[in-house]
């Protein structure tokens, strides 16, 4: 299987020893190619994933979808990002000047901390904190205080009723789906992420024998948990479209709105990524012990290839239900994590140490 | 009962009471009288006239006044209709009977708005569809239609024109007048509306929030009232029929069937058997229609935007029915007095056969994906229940009405066309919460389907449509009809002085009554289920504005 | 000369699957065209203006605003049969602020016109104004009433007039196709100064 260490060494010594660049500048440089590299990547897959949506959403409702641009519409998220960029950008009157402004960054400051984190193939891995999984946890509720300033600054009530029902959701809901990360945590005995996704070399989380039965039930919460935190249906009560318009970002127009929407789609990009990396093995391939054979050929795959594959199904899967279900109250909401998805996280934590300690 | 015991019970109270008998009773009281007769009317046990179904303002010329059209729900649709009137035409006042029937808060706020007549002891007396500045009252025989009096504004209505409302109190010293602020200052008030993607239109509802819990709502109307019934006072009789098709837009047939029947049956014109078929047919494709788009609009209130399309889709199939043989989609511009415009397309029938299992198939899908879902089932059960008595009370008719247990059929009650030629039964649930609301709806396209199946089998061969006179003219009187449209009792009202325009058109809105009973089944819900009662309720908003 | 140039612009725009002598008002476009020019609009716009116009006309979201009838067949074209997702244009927005054209679907009454005005006030530049349906156009069917605008030009400048009572999807979208010819003869960099309604 092809290293991406490969390719980072070759960088590193080009800078060091061909071009005989000091210690600082060469991490200068390779800080800089690797902010460039991140931020594209998020835009890029940003654009992918609204036109994937659309097109998803499309067949779910038996139409066509975009088809206009390109073939089979496969511009159509780059007019967007065209029209979004030049649209103006309204100031309102009697609104936090400052708050308003800062809201949008601080959202997408938290899904492009998390999003770095990520292993993405074998040695693709910007950063490998041995706190992993806590840095994770840690910065994707960073988002929640943009929508809450993008609520209050804004000065209109729907914006205030969104931006709180928000607080409660993410608040609560982080609960599980840390918790479900933890029952992995227990299991693999680290947080590093590049660790974890190295113990499911052979079989993945939630196939591994009697622990895939508690790692099965934290992957659920977890896809259920981090549907939830990306505010997307049926969770989708912070922008309810049919009670409070647009929710937070009622107010915001041009690009600070396009933050927002960008936002959006790449927490339910990381949500499956991490979905992947903690309980379906990362960019490990498939592997079933005894068939040397097809395990060879999985082999073959490109690290990349499983990683986004696997984040593609679990992406799939959201989208699914964001298609089909109807919308949660909001005492619903909160009634189903508080008295139903956190104890069984705990049960089921409680379940994953029992397993470990008998193993 | 007789109408003779009526006469009796109203002489009794009001011995100088004018009474004219026809089918039904008419009794002219003097308006002082007029609460007592109410009151005699609705709390007697024999009488028990419990449903207003409509209170029409009037201009006769002299006098200003109103007249109450009134059913009694237990005994066999029996009907009376009483006039009341003043001849103060400066400053007319009269007694309110809002809290005798609820549904008579808003008309009377109605005929405050056209006819500038005073309610006294009514609860809130404002503008209903006009704004507060308006010059005038529309609907009065001499009101000035000079655009400079009323130019267009270039302001949205003042905070206080919404909230302030004068009131008439009855004291010993006489009358006195007040106003009283609606909402409290500390009050945390939500404008939804004109704008807002779920109040189905532009009604506008000032809701008062307690955190998510709703505390007081007050609709607001008029963002759509584009002055129907003065219109129709200078149409003749087929021009009027193109304005009733745009009141509720989605059961647009059966307002112009309704006004079809009032004109036939005031001139005394036999319809062809078969022309009565093709109305009864187009009639319930509409109402399968617009409760296709009722279920779609509900479910995305909830968010689910798949279901929406999914209604949206099938809706289209009747639409292309509807296109072939009345040439429109929407507006089918397809009965006119006297019968259809022109025959149905030779493939009607055919596509209605076919139409016919296709749904039913779908219908089983829309319980699979929509009626069995675990999370829509919860948030439709146990919110919004609505008594029998207060959708008597409040007038809530049609589907709305039947899930609380009222059956309320005008196709059955007293069937027009060919309704009386079919088997089938009105769809009925008892305990009137908002899921009950929104399966009646299904149901009731199931019940269409067979309807349908069978009005195809009967259809006779013959002439579509009976020959009328070039100009129309119609006997002086007055005129009442019903008709069951998707949303409920639709009425019209025609009085004529033999001319070929009408002296005074009115539409009875089932629409109204749906939203004045929206305000105490919603109190004490969260804002998420305001806007799935008002969808469960499913009105439409220019049919309230006309 | 100067005629012959016109026609060659419009000819450039191009729709996707329409050709251009299938569109019935190329007078008004070159007639629009005109106008700018003796307005001292730059028209002979830059590939860079050319490239900012493509993806402006494909992504026009509109805004949620319906009044009457013609809302319903809106309704229609976002759905499955009409789908105007084709064209990009499926995102409608419920706020104002995040929407490019508004669709006046239904008669506009005078107690909507200021909540309309203030609407349009509310989106964000550049925005466009389809009126859809004769209501909007000029109070259509009621257009003797005492409490109808006859037509929405009245209000708020309008871009593209979509006739019918209500139109029906086909027209609405063809309405779309030409907005987007307009969009397209924009110069994203001197867009037009929109009429000024007192």
């Amino acid at each position: 299987m092809f290293d991406f260490k490969v390719v980072t060494d070759w960088i590193d010594t080009l800078l060091r020893v061909q071009l005989g660049l000091p210690n600082f500048w060469t991490l200068a440089i390779e800080f800089i190619l690797v902010g460039v590299a991140f931020l594209a990547a998020y835009a890029v897959l940003a654009l992918i994933l609204i036109y994937v949506e659309r097109k998803i959403c499309a067949f779910f409702q038996c139409r066509i979808g975009p088809n206009r641009v390109g073939k089979w519409g496969i511009l159509q998220s780059i007019a967007d990002m065209i029209k979004i960029l030049l649209k103006e950008i309204i100031s309102i009157d009697r609104s936090d000047k400052v708050l308003f402004v800062l809201a949008p960054f601080f959202v997408i400051m938290g899904s492009i901390l998390t999003f770095a984190a990520l292993p993405f193939g074998k040695g693709l891995h910007a950063i490998d904190f041995n706190i992993g999984v806590f840095y994770l946890i840690a910065v994707s509720s960073l988002g929640i205080i943009g929508i809450l300033l993008a609520g209050w600054s804004s000065n209109n009530k729907y914006t205030l009723i969104g931006a709180m029902r928000s607080g409660a959701q993410l608040v609560s809901y982080e609960l599980s789906a840390a918790l479900a990360l933890m029952t992995v945590v227990v299991f693999a005995g680290t947080m590093q992420l590049s660790q974890i996704v190295e113990k499911q070399a052979e079989v993945w989380n939630i196939f591994n024998g009697i622990a895939a039965i508690p790692a099965f039930i934290a992957f659920v919460i977890y896809l259920i948990a981090g549907h939830a935190e990306t505010n997307r249906g049926p969770f989708d009560l912070p922008e309810a479209e049919s009670e409070l318009t647009a929710g937070y970002h009622t107010e915001y127009s041009g690009i600070t709105f396009g933050f927002y929407y960008l936002a959006e789609y790449m927490n339910m990009f990381i949500v499956a990524a991490i979905a992947t990396t903690v309980f379906l093995g990362g960019w490990q391939p498939l592997h079933i012990s005894g068939w040397e054979g097809f395990n060879q050929v999985m082999d073959y795959i490109p690290s990349v290839v499983w990683f986004f594959g696997k984040t593609a199904v679990c992406i799939f899967f959201a989208l699914w239900v964001r298609w089909t279900f109807p919308r949660l109250r909001i005492d619903q909401l909160l009634k189903f994590e508080w008295k139903i998805l956190m104890p069984i996280s705990l049960i089921n934590l409680l379940l994953m140490a029992l397993v470990v300690t008998l193993l | 009962m007789d109408n003779s015991i009526i006469k009796k019970k109203i002489l009794s109270v009001v011995p100088d009471a004018i009474i004219e008998e026809t089918q039904f009773i008419t009794a002219t009281i003097p308006s002082d009288k007029l609460r007592e007769v109410a009151l005699c009317l609705k709390n007697d046990k024999e009488l028990q006239f419990d449903y207003l179904q409509d209170l029409i303002g009037m201009d006769w010329g002299e006098t200003l006044g109103v007249i109450y059209n009134l059913f009694s729900t237990s005994n066999n649709q029996q009907q009376v209709v009483l006039k009341t009137s003043t001849t103060n035409k400066e400053n007319p006042e009269l007694h309110t009977v809002s809290d005798i029937w609820n549904s008579a808060t808003l008309y009377e706020r109605e005929v405050y708005d056209f006819f500038g007549i005073k309610f006294i002891n009514h609860p809130g007396l404002r503008r209903l569809f006009l704004r507060a500045d308006w010059n005038g009252y529309p609907l009065r025989k001499d009101y000035d239609t000079d655009a400079k009096k009323n130019p267009i504004p270039k302001r949205n209505q003042t905070i206080e024109d919404m909230e302030t409302t004068e009131t008439l109190t009855l004291t010993n010293e006489g009358v006195v007048g007040g106003s009283f602020q609606l909402f409290d200052d500390k009050e945390y008030i939500v404008n939804m509306g004109p704008q807002h993607p779920a109040t189905h239109g532009v009604l506008h509802l000032r809701v008062s929030l307690e955190g998510e819990t709703v505390k007081k709502i007050d609709p607001n109307f008029g963002y759509i009232h584009r002055g129907i019934e003065k219109m129709c006072e200078g149409y003749t009789y087929p021009q009027i029929l193109h304005l009733t098709d745009r009141l509720d837009y989605l059961s647009g047939t059966i307002n112009r069937h309704a006004v079809c029947l009032c004109v036939e049956k005031a001139i005394g014109l036999e319809v062809p058997e078969r022309a009565h078929y093709i109305r009864t047919i187009l009639d319930e494709l509409t109402r399968i229609a617009s409760h296709l788009l009722g279920w779609g609009c509900m479910c995305m209130d909830m968010g689910s935007i798949t279901a929406f399309v999914y209604g949206m889709r099938d809706r289209e199939k009747i639409m292309d029915i509807f296109e072939e043989s009345g040439g429109g989609r929407l507006m089918c511009n397809y009965s006119v007095i006297g019968g259809v415009s022109h025959d149905i397309h030779p493939n009607f029938i055919q596509r209605i056969r076919d139409f016919i299992p296709y749904m039913r198939k779908m219908l089983k899908e829309y319980h699979i994906l929509f009626t069995e879902n675990p999370i829509a089932r919860g948030r439709m059960n146990d919110i919004g229940y609505l008594t029998t008595e207060q959708a008597i009370s409040y007038g809530v008719t049609g589907p709305s009405g039947r899930a609380s247990g009222w059956m309320n059929d005008v196709r059955k009650l007293a069937p027009y066309a060919a309704y009386d030629k079919i088997k089938f039964e009105p769809m009925m649930r008892t305990e009137g919460g908002t899921f009950e609301r929104y399966i009646v709806r299904l149901d009731e396209v199931e019940e269409s389907l067979k309807m349908l199946e069978q009005l195809i089998d009967k259809m006779p061969e013959g002439e579509y449509c009976a020959k009328t006179k070039a100009i129309i003219k119609i006997p002086e009187g007055e005129y009442f009809q019903r008709v069951e449209n998707a949303r409920g009792d639709f009425g019209v009202y025609i009085s004529s002085k033999g001319d070929k325009n009408p002296y005074r058109v009115k539409f009875r809105s089932p629409c109204m009554t749906l939203v004045s009973a929206l305000s105490p089944i919603t109190c004490g819900e969260k804002i998420a289920d305001l806007v799935m009662i008002g969808a469960s309720l499913d009105y439409v908003i220019p049919c309230i504005d006309r | 000369m100067e005629e012959r140039s016109i026609g060659m612009e419009i000819k450039n725009i191009h729709i996707p699957n329409m050709k251009n002598e299938d569109f019935n008002d190329n007078e008004y476009l070159e007639k629009y065209v005109e106008e700018l020019r003796k307005n001292g609009t730059n028209i002979v716009v830059g590939k860079l203006s050319d490239f900012i116009n493509w993806g402006r006309s494909n992504s026009v979201w509109p805004l949620t605003f319906a009044t009457s009838c013609c809302g319903i067949e809106f309704m229609c074209v976002g759905a499955a049969r009409a789908d105007f997702a084709r064209f990009g244009w499926e995102v409608t927005r419920n706020s104002p602020r995040q929407a490019d054209v508004v669709f006046v679907a239904g008669t506009i009454v005078h107690k909507m016109a200021p909540v309309l005005k203030r609407l349009y006030d509310q989106m964000a530049e550049p925005k466009y104004v389809i009126a859809m349906g004769g209501c909007a156009i000029s109070g259509g069917p009621f257009k003797d009433s005492y409490h109808v605008v006859k037509g929405v030009d009245e209000i708020i400048p309008v871009d593209v007039y979509i006739p019918g009572c209500p139109p029906r999807p086909d027209a609405v979208l063809y309405g779309m196709m030409q907005l987007q010819r307009k969009i397209k003869l924009e110069d994203y960099f001197k867009l037009p100064q929109k009429p000024v309604i007192k």
